[in-house]
């Protein structure tokens, strides 16, 4: 019976005690869909979904943080609101739709981009530093780093705006020295709480980009978990969703231990 | 003491102070708005696209379930479809009408839901406190191992497709946030004098809840759950958009996203049209919370 | 606010008062062995680690319709006993008595009832009034907790606006952010009368106050006394004022009693020698008396470890062996107008080399007859 090969005759609660059981020996078990081992589907994809996250992560950084500096320097004024509009428009589009609009202009009308998957045809292993393979990551990229960028630029609007506040400023400013040394003052006092907010992103991509994978065949670890809802293979579906919500957790503490390291204030 | 003394000591009811307009702190809110026309705007577009999912059947020109082969696909403007028509020749327009329906009601009522349970908890966690607040809120933290996109689809996935598991696992999804927020709300009113003072009369925890605790956690609560009502319409497209919230033949703008998806090379500003609508409700929404969050910003 | 201007002790404790059971001689209060420590937790296991000392054992009577201060430093546990006698906080150990009424025992005193009788006034006059109330609903909110209409409870509300001196017109319908710390206070006062206590706590109840508003409200507080023929136990660190209002003072320190006794003599004669530094520690009117040393130095030990023996001898400079190795205890049989010292030096042949000494040339008048009247 296949039911008894697979242990599906045991009540739920005892199949899951020995999933995790074997789990923390390494073993995912197998994916029923395709036979192969699950560690093997998984670390491949996570690879995937890694670069396109990291990648997305540091594409809206180097953005949102020009621009959310510039509005937090501006606080109030048209070119602020603008920014601001900006951001609000960054965290409610659905990416999945930005995506879909995406390919319609690079790819339909203009043709100059990809659609979908990973690499040219036929090509073995991807290469991001050739051409060839980068603008398969141009698009997927793009989508996703835009709500990173609409919660980055509020975050460094608010982050600067705060700082320009405080009496150091003054101080500094008093003392004769450069705008643009201040700026730099006033950067080095905003970056950690950015940096927090740009690595607790990089964990929601990760565990978030299910959508955007689907639509360009990325084959990460949404496409991969996709695929296994639609073919109910459960074996991959658990493996993945847990190795997901452990990157996740891990992410969340590295950066709440980095903040204390980094601002003592917020030891208790 | 003679009663002459008592007379010199009796204060003056007069303490020098100007008859005020005396406001609440909801009606200085309301004023705040009444002076945002921004927000006003967008508030009035969000209630505009509620009527119109509403009155759906009077404003839609078509029946949203009507296919015809000869009309597929077809561009805006053709005959009387005047948004087109999708890859089974129904009137898209009508489509979005109705999809606005099932939409609109998988953004609110699971955050509307979620509000009320969370809240509850929270409120119950920071106020009681101890072993009540370890157990409720370690619970909570198990779902923050998740970020929302995936858990939504985790839960789906395991319940299975269709409206109402769609939107259980989206409640699910919102209630440990919105616990969060009530419990450090709460905790922090909790440890005021005032509650303290309304113990010292001997008010039961109930009232003390009821009367002080409610007024003081309800407008961080909600500045809350409105901020998460343009999430809950992306997710709950989203999860159509995957196949596992609303079923076809049902209207709904992410599954429609979903299906014309394979038209793109035939018609590909049709295929764009449902995001539209969402992208539209979802910035309203948006944009109607941080109106109401910097109104709700009184100091007092 | 020299001695002779502090007005005659206890002048209305004879007043007849119809909520009374015990009697005139009943104490209105009798505080014994109270105890609170707080658990300090820690570690992975949240087990405690340590625990604070906040009351150690306070034992003391309050008469009624007298003031009684409570002084001490701060942390020194004043605001936990005011607390612990609302029961807001429930003792480890100890009893409390009211009016012949044992609190929250058996056949006692519910402490519901209790608090009807009992009410207390909150040093930060800001947060004990709930942000987003009317004020006169704050002081209504105790009459409707207890049973009473919305109406009833109102238009209670409205007349002790009136006599804390506020227009119910004027302020009633206004919220706490509209009010001056002086008014607010006068709320939180009105707040406390309205369950018709016959007892108030107040703790530090006008130390936050401007100069001017503090003397303001005192003479409000005094005023009230009579009207309402109020008990007060009246804590704060600020010892002038202490002198002004109170019939009796009780000195704290780390948690016990080292010192109580009748305002005046307590004033003129202090016997322990914390009580000593601490008033020397006052500033003078007279430019000439400057204070070019701190009478007391460093800060009081940590509570959670407090030091063997007399808890003062770290800071006292007649400490001796005896002061380390032995507690001294608080003698209870000097009566409640007695004036009673925890301290080896006035316990004959206690082992301290000035006991004798000072138990010969002052010997602690225990009758009540004794004291002014």
């Amino acid at each position: 019976m296949v039911k008894k090969a697979y242990g599906f005759d045991k009540p739920i609660a005892v199949q899951y005690g020995i999933w995790l059981g074997k789990v923390l020996t390494g073993d995912f078990g197998m994916s029923i869909a395709t036979g192969r081992p699950v560690t093997e589907e998984l670390f491949r994809a996570l690879a995937n979904t890694v670069m396109l996250s990291a990648g997305a992560v540091i594409a809206a950084f180097s953005l949102a943080f020009v621009i959310g500096t510039f509005a937090g320097y501006r606080v109030g004024t048209p070119s602020d609101r603008a920014v601001t509009g900006i951001a609000v428009i960054g965290v409610s589009i659905p990416n999945y739709w930005l995506a879909i609009v995406l390919v319609i202009i690079f790819a339909v009308e203009l043709n100059v981009l990809p659609a979908t998957g990973m690499g040219p045809r036929g090509s073995e292993t991807f290469n991001p530093f050739q051409w060839d393979h980068f603008k398969y990551l141009i698009l997927p990229i793009i989508t996703l780093s835009l709500i990173p960028i609409g919660i980055i630029t509020r975050t460094t609007r608010s982050a600067v705006a705060e700082v320009l506040n405080q009496d150091f400023v003054e101080t500094l400013r008093a003392k004769g020295l450069m705008e643009a040394e201040i700026l730099l003052h006033v950067v080095k006092n905003a970056l950690p709480q950015v940096l927090a907010v740009m690595g607790l992103q990089f964990g929601y991509l990760m565990g978030g980009s299910i959508l955007v994978e689907t639509i360009f065949t990325w084959p990460g670890t949404g496409f991969l978990l996709n695929k296994a809802i639609l073919t109910r293979d459960l074996p991959v579906l658990q493996g993945t969703i847990l190795i997901l919500a452990i990157i996740f957790v891990t992410t969340n503490l590295v950066i709440d231990l980095l903040q204390t390291a980094v601002d003592p204030r917020l030891k208790r | 003491m003679s009663d002459a003394t008592v007379n010199n000591l009796q204060p003056k009811a007069s303490e020098v102070a100007p008859a005020l307009k005396v406001r609440s702190y909801w009606q200085t809110v309301g004023y705040r708005l009444r002076y945002d026309y921004m927000t006003l705007f967008f508030g009035f577009v969000v209630i505009l696209i509620i009527l119109s999912a509403i009155f759906a059947p009077l404003l839609a020109p078509m029946d949203p379930y009507q296919s015809s082969m000869l009309n597929r696909l077809k561009p805006i403007g053709y005959k009387d479809f005047i948004l087109g028509t999708d890859e089974l020749g129904r009137d898209i327009l009508s489509r979005i009408l109705y999809g606005g329906r099932i939409s609109l009601t998988m953004g609110i009522l699971p955050v509307f839901i979620a509000t009320v349970i969370g809240g509850l908890l929270g409120i119950i966690a920071g106020f009681v406190g101890g072993r009540t607040n370890m157990t409720i809120m370690r619970i909570m933290d198990v779902f923050y191992a998740f970020p929302s996109i995936l858990l939504a689809v985790a839960i789906s996935g395991a319940l299975g497709g269709g409206i109402f598991n769609g939107m259980m696992s989206l409640t699910l999804v919102f209630i440990p946030p919105l616990c969060r927020v009530a419990e450090t709300a709460t905790s922090q009113v909790r440890n005021l004098d005032f509650v303290e003072a309304a113990r010292a009369t001997g008010a039961s925890t109930f009232s003390i809840i009821r009367v002080h605790i409610l007024g003081n956690v309800l407008g961080p609560i909600l500045i809350y759950s409105s901020s998460l009502v343009s999430v809950s319409i992306l997710i709950a497209s989203g999860l159509s958009f995957l196949g596992l919230g609303v079923t076809p033949p049902e209207p709904d703008w992410g599954l429609m996203l979903n299906t014309l998806r394979q038209a793109i090379y035939i018609q590909p500003v049709i295929c764009a049209l449902p995001g539209v609508a969402i992208l539209v409700t979802s910035i309203c929404f948006n944009l109607v919370s941080d109106g109401l969050r910097s109104a709700m910003d009184v100091r007092m | 606010m020299d001695m002779t201007e502090t007005k005659s002790a206890l002048s209305s404790v004879s007043a007849d008062d119809a909520r009374d059971r015990g009697g005139k001689a009943q104490p209105m209060l009798i505080a014994r062995g109270l105890q609170k420590h707080f658990p300090i937790t820690g570690g992975i296991l949240n087990r405690t680690v340590a625990r604070i000392r906040a009351v150690d054992g306070v034992s003391f009577t309050v008469m009624k319709g007298e003031t009684l201060g409570v002084v001490g430093e701060s942390g020194c546990g004043k605001s936990t006993l005011a607390r612990l006698l609302m029961h807001l906080i429930p003792p480890d150990s100890g009893e409390l008595i009211f009016d012949g009424e044992a609190v929250a025992a058996k056949d006692g005193l519910e402490v519901r009832d209790m608090r009807r009788l009992m009410q207390m006034v909150f040093q930060d006059s800001y947060s004990s009034l709930n942000p987003r109330m009317p004020v006169e609903d704050s002081i209504a909110y105790g009459q409707i907790v207890h049973g009473a209409s919305n109406e009833a409870a109102k238009q209670a509300a409205r007349a002790l606006m009136e006599k804390v001196g506020l227009d119910p017109n004027l302020f009633g319908p206004r919220y706490p952010h509209e009010l001056s710390g002086g008014q607010k206070q006068r709320i939180n006062i009105a707040r406390a009368l309205v369950l018709e206590p016959r007892v108030v706590i107040l703790d530090e109840a006008v130390s936050a106050l401007d100069k001017s508003v503090e003397a303001q409200v005192l003479n409000l507080l005094r005023y009230l006394k009579d009207v309402f023929n109020l008990t007060y136990v009246f804590i704060s660190h600020d010892l002038n004022v202490v002198q002004y209002v109170s019939d009796r003072v009780l000195v704290m320190y780390l948690g016990e009693v080292v010192e109580i006794g009748p305002v005046d003599k307590i004033y003129a004669n202090p016997k322990h020698p914390y009580t000593a530094a601490l008033l020397a520690s006052r500033l003078s009117m007279n430019p000439d008396d400057r204070v070019n040393e701190p009478p007391l130095i460093g800060d009081p030990p940590n509570p959670i470890n407090p030091p063997s023996g007399c808890r003062f001898r770290t800071r006292c400079e007649f400490a001796e062996k005896i002061c380390e190795i032995e507690t001294p205890a608080l003698p209870q049989d000097v009566g409640p107008m007695g004036h009673a010292c925890a301290c080896h030096m006035f316990v004959a042949k206690s082992g301290h080399s000035k006991s004798i000494m000072h138990a010969a040339e002052d010997v602690t008048p225990s009758s009540p007859a004794e004291s002014p009247s």
